[in-house]
């Protein structure tokens, strides 16, 4: 075991340090120390897109990245997506759209789309489905997902107002409450 | 109480929810990350396990010294076979098939001897992975290397080395009985047959006949979240395992039975599933966690890595399929013969019973051959993917089916029509067909645009093919419904949602109340807060739950209906419930909805909850069918996408939205089977791809949007008419592929995947006859 190393970021807006290992990645920094398990580990190697987030405004794949590279840096993952009061329009597109299914790849693709559609909103569905190409989702076939992103870029150029909308299950959703037990109470 | 218009199968009776799209109840969690599956848990005082694999393919295990892995710093335990309580009661036995826990307890760590590369031999848990993979290189076990036998054909070959001295060949002429004992020593484990008729009186009254063998490669399910579970055993002897897997009740059987401790004192509590797809049908790392932690005497969570899942999970079959059909000159079929091998891997169980018992039964075939052959041999021990079995069987008859046509000079679909089965033909199981869509599903086919659009330009073909499925099975379900005071209720099971079926359940209560989708909460537990319930498997969930709940939900309209006479001073019978208002037939000013009647429970006798179960013969059976358009490089032999339709009979679609997308998602993994995917091999027996960059799966360029079709045959099973979706739609498109592949190149493709280098191979052996 390495010495332990001080890393000062910023995920989602607030700074956050934490002590890591050398050998540790970006994507275990994130859900083994900081709790924060909504980015997801389909393969550890840069080859399913499920550790997508965003670095100083570029996509990468946390796996693929040490703990350590994250100095100084500034990060956004699925967390910090959705704006205080809803959900984000891509969020609130998946949703309408049907397009996840068990939704491990969900995460990743969001993120992944997120970076391109807040610089292109009008990336049509070549350049989607070019964009989206290291993200693998094996349930959907990728029709929805494709067609979320371009419904979400819809929407994002009609302006944020729509992606604020609350409460899409009027307040009752079930949620997943999958997991929990009384053993289990520990959270992010 | 009379409940007006609620039962009775048709798709004629109007609904008011089911047939919706409205917003899946786990949505929001799982587009904000806050969803929990497999590997998201934490707790103090956590441990991490790692597991000790095989490098060789077959070998027997002299000893395993595992000392100085114990004495790394911050080692807390290790474990061995020797550590499951079962491998010292019982030996090695392969009754019982699907649920053998001592067979479940040698593939989870090897005894005696390792039967893949992969297998696991030991396991460690330390207080951080890294620790525990360092601990791993630390363990010495001594192999003796024995002769590897790495395919079906290596081994059925005579004086073939045996996987296992006491396996011994079966014979059954039933997929869900183990048939009898022959006493023959061999790595055959069983051998399936059906027969109707007379074969060779059949082939005699054919005008054309067509004999093809066919193989297919070992491939994975591929499900983006690899295997993850968490143990933790307490003082009290009692165990809880939080796990991600298609059925909690069987993850508890299994750990009890390893662990010779009474079911009751497991408790499995159940993690969102990352996809499954079959292959999360059984566990893996249960048990060992289990071990662990009682060695330990912390909880031990186990996450594998991608190259784990390829090397120490079940992938479905390679398999070999001869098959011979005759027609005489109108088409009909005259008889049909078909010869099925499955790899089961390295302990028998492959899907041959699934081919075998659908590879011929979308038609009317009076003279009929089947035989399956499940055969052990040095590769990971298979398990189910969608539809088990059926895809392969379906490869080999759909594209003799395609040279057929085409020698009668008929058009593809119309052969296929001329001997569609009906209600009532029986199948080569000699089970009589229930009422069945295989008609309309066909009729649909030849009727779509795609069917008879121009395709324009060359080296471009179109492929066409069908895919019968069938579950004759079924567990069994329970559900609880508990009706809250604000008119909601909370619907409660132990059916992990792979997919959606939190809705189409929820949908079907909702139904049946006269309320809103988003006024039922589903609530998915574990072992301990529900009715036993069978996995989430064989496209039964939205079927076999649903049916509980929906009976649930009948009980509480009776149940709430007698507080209503209560209120109304009459007899319950007097109570009638019509779209979600309960009314009183003697007097019909006094009516209450059913928000209303919620509201006052308390005052009538305190709160209603229900509770049932069902336990069905099955789904049944179900047809799917594929168009599809390619282009192929000539130079390169490369397949494009071009369009694809997908069509599907699925009783009624609950959710239409994740109907389409079970259908696309269905299409892309048979896309996936068909041109890229495979387990390579290297001669010593070690998987040479086991990474998604070497092991390709589509990605969002390789497919075109793709066109989902939903036929809608009522099932008479169920009282919406629900068949099923999940399985149906991965069986038709390795034949369809490939026969538009042979329409675009003239080459047929008797071998899978059909990547570059096979298709340009294919087309330089064929093309002297070809064209
Ligand atoms: S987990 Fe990082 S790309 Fe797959
Ligand atoms: S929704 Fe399951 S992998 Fe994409």
């Amino acid at each position: 075991m390495g010495e332990r190393v001080h890393v000062r970021t910023n995920i989602n807006g607030d700074a956050a340090d934490f002590l890591c290992e050398p050998r540790q990645s970006l994507l275990e920094a994130l859900r083994d120390i900081l709790g924060l398990t909504g980015t997801k580990e389909g393969c550890n190697d840069g080859n399913c897109g499920a550790c997508t987030v965003i670095m100083d405004g570029r996509i990468l794949d946390s796996c693929c990245v040490l703990a350590v590279e994250a100095e100084g840096k500034t990060i956004t993952t699925i967390e910090g997506i959705a704006p205080l009061d809803g959900l984000h329009p891509i969020q609130q597109a998946f949703l309408e759209e049907a397009a996840l299914q068990c939704g491990i790849c969900t995460p990743g693709f969001i993120v992944a789309a997120k970076a391109l559609l807040d610089r292109e909103p009008d990336a049509d569905e070549a350049r989607i489905r070019h964009w989206l190409a290291g993200n693998l989702c094996r349930c959907t076939g990728y029709d929805k997902i494709v067609r979320a992103v371009l419904k979400a870029g819809e929407m994002m150029k009609q302006g944020p107002a729509i992606g604020q909308r609350a409460g899409v299950l009027g307040g009752k959703a079930g949620g997943t409450e999958a997991g929990k037990s009384v053993e289990d109470v520990y959270m992010a | 109480m009379t409940i007006t218009g609620e039962r009775g199968v048709g798709a004629s009776r109007s609904y008011k929810v089911v047939g919706t799209s409205p917003i899946r109840h786990d949505g929001v969690d799982k587009v904000t990350g806050r969803a929990r599956y497999g590997a998201d848990i934490n707790m103090a005082g956590l441990l991490h396990g790692k597991i000790l694999r095989s490098p060789h393919a077959h070998a027997r295990i002299r000893s395993i010294d595992t000392s100085k892995a114990e004495a790394l710093p911050g080692v807390r335990a290790v474990a061995t076979a020797k550590d499951f309580p079962i491998v010292q009661m019982q030996e090695l036995d392969f009754g019982g098939a699907q649920r053998n826990s001592r067979m479940m307890a040698d593939n989870d760590l090897a005894y005696r001897k390792v039967l893949y590369q992969g297998h696991a031999v030991a396991a460690v848990a330390a207080t951080s992975p890294h620790i525990a993979e360092e601990a791993l290189e630390l363990i010495k076990v001594d192999y003796e290397i024995l002769p590897t036998v790495l395919t079906w054909k290596d081994a059925m070959k005579e004086n073939a080395p045996l996987l296992h001295e006491s396996l011994t060949k079966r014979f059954t002429m039933d997929r869900s009985s183990q048939g009898k004992d022959t006493g023959v020593r061999s790595n055959v484990a069983s051998q399936i047959q059906f027969k109707l008729g007379d074969i060779e009186q059949g082939f005699r009254e054919a005008d054309v006949t067509v004999e093809r063998e066919f193989t297919t490669q070992t491939v994975h399910q591929g499900y983006i979240e690899p295997f993850a579970c968490t143990a933790s055993w307490g003082p009290d002897g009692r165990v809880t395992i939080w796990t991600s897997t298609q059925g909690i009740f069987g993850i508890r059987e299994t750990v009890a039975g390893i662990m010779d401790i009474a079911e009751s004192a497991v408790k499995v509590v159940p993690m969102e599933v990352g996809g499954a797809f079959g292959g999360k049908g059984i566990g893996y790392m249960e048990p060992v966690a289990a071990v662990l932690s009682k060695k330990s005497g912390h909880p031990v969570k186990m996450v594998m890595s991608r190259k784990e899942v390829f090397l120490g999970t079940g992938p479905t079959s390679a398999a070999f399929m001869r098959c011979k059909i005759g027609a005489d000159k109108s088409g009909k079929i005259t008889a049909a013969k078909l010869h099925l091998v499955y790899e089961a891997g390295a302990y028998p169980g492959s899907p041959v019973g699934g081919g075998a018992s659908t590879g011929l039964s979308a038609y009317k075939i009076d003279n009929v051959l089947i035989d399956g052959y499940d055969v052990v041999c040095n590769k990971q021990k298979t398990q189910a993917y969608r539809a088990p079995g059926h895809p392969q069987a379906a490869f080999a008859v759909e594209q003799v089916l395609d040279e057929l046509a085409e020698k009668l000079g008929m058009d593809p679909m119309d052969l296929r029509l001329k001997n569609v089965a009906r209600q009532g033909d029986r199948a080569p199981t000699g089970v009589p067909h229930a009422r069945v869509g295989f008609k309309e599903v066909m009729e649909a086919m030849k009727a779509h645009p795609h069917y008879s659009a121009p395709l324009e330009g060359i080296n471009r073909g179109r492929g066409i093919a069908v895919g019968y499925r069938l579950n004759g099975g079924g567990s069994g379900s329970s559900a609880t419904i508990n009706v809250n005071a604000d008119g909601t209720v909370n619907v409660i099971t132990g059916s992990m949602d792979l997919s959606g079926t939190r809705v189409s359940i929820a949908m079907q209560v909702a139904e049946v109340l006269g309320i809103a989708a988003e006024d039922v909460l589903p609530q998915v537990v574990d072992t301990d807060s529900v009715g036993w319930t069978g996995g989430s498997g064989g496209s039964r969930i939205t079927f076999d739950t649903g049916r509980a709940a929906i009976s649930g939900a009948e009980d509480v309209l009776r149940k709430m209906a007698q507080r209503a006479a209560l209120l109304w001073d009459v007899q319950a019978e007097d109570v009638q419930f019509k779209d979600g208002v309960f009314f009183c037939a003697k007097n019909p000013k006094d009516k209450l909805s059913f928000k209303e009647l919620a509201g006052k429970l308390m005052a009538t006798g305190g709160p209603v909850t229900c509770s049932a179960m069902d336990k069905q013969g099955g789904v049944g059976a179900q047809l799917a069918g594929n168009i599809v358009d390619v282009k192929v490089d000539p130079e390169t032999g490369k397949v494009d996408i071009l369009r694809y339709t997908a069509f599907l009979d699925v009783g009624k679609a609950v959710h239409p939205a994740y109907v389409e997308g079970q259908i696309q998602g269905g299409t892309l993994q048979g896309i996936g089977w068909a041109l890229n995917e495979e387990y390579f091999f290297t001669p010593a027996g070690a998987m040479a791809n086991s990474s998604f960059l070497d092991y390709r799966m589509p990605t969002t360029l390789d497919l075109p949007m793709i066109e989902a079709v939903i036929i809608e045959v009522a099932n008479p099973r169920h009282p919406f008419g629900v068949r099923g979706v999940g399985e149906g739609p991965i069986v038709p498109p390795l034949a369809a592929v490939a026969n538009a592949v042979y329409r675009a190149t003239g080459a047929r493709m008797y071998g899978l995947p059909m990547s570059p280098g096979a298709i340009l191979e294919a087309v330089e052996e064929q093309q002297p006859k070809k064209r």
